[in-house]
């Protein structure tokens, strides 16, 4: 009979789950487009279950990550940082992993990995420059949407530098170019240029080791991925669970504990 | 149940409320009180008996009781940056007549109670009580406070006094300016500046001394850029301790009393030693106090160092702390399984949020830079220059690290928590490449977090308790390594 154990990773703009079997096999996921302090939460955790066909009583263990876990202290079984639950995804998804760069909607993290733990890290703080919602927000000046950035970069045929290090500043930056007619594609591939020497700066902070992997929301976008890898001078890896690897990290780490 | 607490540090905090009570005293008597910085040589003061107040200290109070942030923004008001250091803000609102004030009712001369303020009201058994008609705790009346307003002293001085109601309502203005020590020291009559500590000091006391129209004594050590201080460097802050001296005979009217310099050396030198010892405690495993109380107890090293009184406090603490030694017992609420540096200033405004994640962690501060930085000794005039010049701020970053290194090695810490300060630019600026040194060097994890040590509006509480968890988990991992070694 299989454990099955979930794990829920309330960030500040989604809300994902992952339901795994014995600790290996991905049943269902759900993913809500808000996060911590909304309906997101409950919505993702309604869904996953639903998706499975099971109940909360059916999960050997509930484990909480991201900045909205603490707000689950009565439903889940545990709460740890989203540090440590993205280093165990990333190491799932790739045994080879020593950097593991995460891009999520408001915080950027770089974590060193030996032998699938977390032994080190550094994050962004209190500036959103070079996160998801500094993509947000280019895409709403820009009038295209956040899914397509990655599409429209590669179609760049001239370099244009966003120089600015502030999301609101460089959002003014980018309705000068506009303005002057420079054309979308190239503005979008200087925006991920930005976000790429900003998230190099950091990852430097802890140095960069073969394999790089790369999750969270923005990992999805593949503008934002080379343009890293040129900065880095490394391959990134990434996988379509991206965005989900948290709570993958959070349901791995559910079942060791049943285990223990 | 109360929290005992011991001898040593009861005698620690006396120390510093007879700093605080005696310049209120000398400023009723008519008696000069000056202000200076916490690394000018008080031995100098002290020769002339003059009584001096701390603005850092002053500041770090003031932040701690949560007027940190209305007294910033009053320095903002006045043209100040808010870049510029949060104690400097705090220091120039005060030079200014700013305090942080009780609201009353004019007509009746009553407080005005915060009805948000307080902790919930509990019954007989413990239990909070609920308010049935909002769902929310309701509040224990008995610690409710006033709200907070910003007054002005000049403006209250310069009240009319011609009637019995004027009179009462100057008064009342007054005594409702907040009671608390920090927010009672006199306004100064000279400002003492070494700007060893940073160089922000430099503007900041030239900006009180133009304020208040009072005389400055500058003392000024160049930022060193080698470990060993060159005898140039020497020469050059000993010409300035024999200007300064020649300054305070100008302003007290007296003569230097070599006698009475010689005794606040050897205050101070004694001081210093046993502040060393008090720190090294920190080596036994678990150690029998927290880190974190090194913070209260700096504030005697910083107002009293030249006092024998001081120096005779830590001797008290020491005998309590051999004491907890011998029973295998610790001050530290809860058992330490976690060993870290903290690096840079508290986050005074936010102190219990810095330690609800330490507390729930097992994590115990056991070393701190302020160990090493303010222990220095000296036989005579030119080697107290030489010790002076090494500041936390003011030497090269081969020093600090060296400082924080040893420390780090000798209290056997498992990790290292970094404070980006943002007031303090130097000690923001360069904690990237120091916390790369100790990830390098010592091979333990190291996690930094925003804050500020006075502005409340520099720090974030979730942020920072993310990052206290992954430092756990870290350290977890780390240990877990060793043993499979």
């Amino acid at each position: 009979m299989s454990i099955y154990t979930l794990g829920i990773d309330i960030g500040s703009t989604a809300s994902k789950c992952v339901m795994l079997a014995d600790g290996k096999e991905i049943v269902a996921k759900s993913l809500i487009s808000v996060g911590a302090g909304t309906s997101g939460p409950q919505r993702a955790i309604d869904e996953v279950l639903e998706s499975a066909g099971k109940k909360r009583e059916e999960m050997a263990f509930v484990l909480a990550t991201g900045y909205g876990r603490n707000s689950l202290m009565n439903y889940a079984d545990k709460q740890m940082s989203e540090l440590s639950c993205h280093a165990k995804g990333a190491h799932f998804l790739f045994p080879e992993v020593h950097t593991v760069i995460d891009i999520g909607g408001q915080d950027v993290k770089v974590l060193q990995i030996e032998d699938g733990i977390m032994t080190n890290f550094a994050m962004n703080d209190k500036c959103a420059a070079g996160t998801g919602r500094f993509l947000d927000v280019m895409a709403r000046v820009l009038e295209v949407d956040v899914k397509d950035l990655g599409r429209l970069g590669s179609m760049s045929t001239k370099y244009v530098g966003i120089s600015s290090t502030c999301t609101v500043f460089a959002e003014s930056e980018v309705i000068s170019q506009l303005s002057m007619g420079t054309d979308k594609c190239d503005i979008i591939n200087g925006i991920h240029k930005s976000v790429a020497g900003r998230v190099a700066g950091l990852a430097h902070r802890i140095g960069v080791r073969d394999q790089v992997v790369m999750t969270g929301g923005v990992a999805q976008n593949q503008g934002v991925v080379k343009a890293l890898q040129d900065e880095l001078g490394h391959e990134i890896h990434t996988s379509p669970l991206t965005q989900y690897n948290g709570a993958l990290g959070a349901a791995l780490f559910a079942f060791d504990k049943v285990n223990k | 149940m109360a929290k005992t607490v011991s001898p040593g540090v009861l005698a620690l905090r006396k120390v510093v409320d007879d700093v605080y009570a005696d310049a209120r005293k000398a400023k009723a008597e008519g008696k000069l009180v000056g202000w200076s910085s916490s690394k000018f040589p008080c031995e100098l003061a002290e020769a002339f008996d003059l009584n001096v107040m701390y603005p850092e200290n002053q500041a770090a109070g003031i932040a701690a009781q949560r007027d940190g942030e209305i007294m910033c923004q009053a320095a903002e008001d006045l043209g100040f940056d808010n870049d510029i250091c949060g104690y400097a803000r705090i220091s120039l609102a005060y030079a200014a007549g700013k305090r942080a004030a009780r609201k009353f009712d004019p007509e009746t001369l009553e407080f005005i109670i915060d009805p948000n303020s307080g902790k919930p009201l509990k019954d007989e058994n413990g239990k909070v009580v609920i308010d049935p008609a909002t769902g929310k705790p309701k509040k224990d009346p008995k610690t409710q406070v006033p709200y907070t307003v910003l007054d002005d002293i000049h403006e209250i001085e310069a009240l009319p006094e011609t009637t019995e109601k004027e009179i009462a309502y100057k008064n009342f203005r007054r005594e409702a300016i907040k009671p608390y020590k920090q927010m009672r020291i006199p306004q100064p009559d000279f400002v003492l500046c070494c700007n060893n500590i940073c160089n922000c000091m430099t503007k900041w006391y030239e900006n009180i001394a133009r304020m208040c129209n009072i005389p400055l004594i500058m003392i000024d050590i160049p930022y060193n850029n080698t470990v060993e201080v060159a005898d140039t460097n020497v020469a050059y802050v000993r010409a300035q301790f024999d200007k300064a001296i020649h300054q305070l005979e100008e302003l007290t009217g007296k003569k230097f009393d070599e006698k009475k310099f010689e005794a606040a050396c050897a205050n101070a030198n004694r001081t210093a030693k046993d502040w060393l010892k008090v720190c090294d405690y920190l080596q036994y495993k678990p150690a029998p106090y927290s880190g974190f109380d090194l913070f209260n107890h700096m504030a005697d090293v910083v107002t009293a160092r030249g006092k024998v009184a001081a120096a005779e406090a830590f001797e008290q603490l020491e005998k309590d702390l051999e004491e907890t030694i011998k029973k295998g017992e610790s001050t530290t609420p809860f058992p330490e399984q976690y060993r870290v540096m903290f690096e840079g200033i508290p986050c005074w405004p936010k102190l219990p949020n810095l330690f609800k994640p330490l507390k729930a962690n097992g994590v115990n501060v056991t070393a701190v830079v302020y160990a090493p930085a303010f222990g220095f000794v000296y036989n005579n005039i030119d080697e107290m220059a030489r010790a002076y010049y090494k500041a936390p701020n003011s030497v090269c970053i081969e020093q600090g690290v060296a400082w924080r290194e040893g420390i780090c090695k000798d209290n056997k810490v498992d990790g290292v928590l970094v404070h980006y300060n943002r007031s303090c630019k130097p000690w923001s600026g360069y904690m990237a490449e120091m916390q790369r040194r100790f990830t390098k060097d010592l091979g333990i994890p190291c996690a930094g977090f925003d804050g500020d040590q006075a502005d409340p509006r520099n720090f974030n509480e979730a942020q920072y308790e993310t990052r206290v968890q992954g430092l756990v988990e870290a350290m977890d991992a780390n240990k877990a390594k060793e043993g499979n070694k």
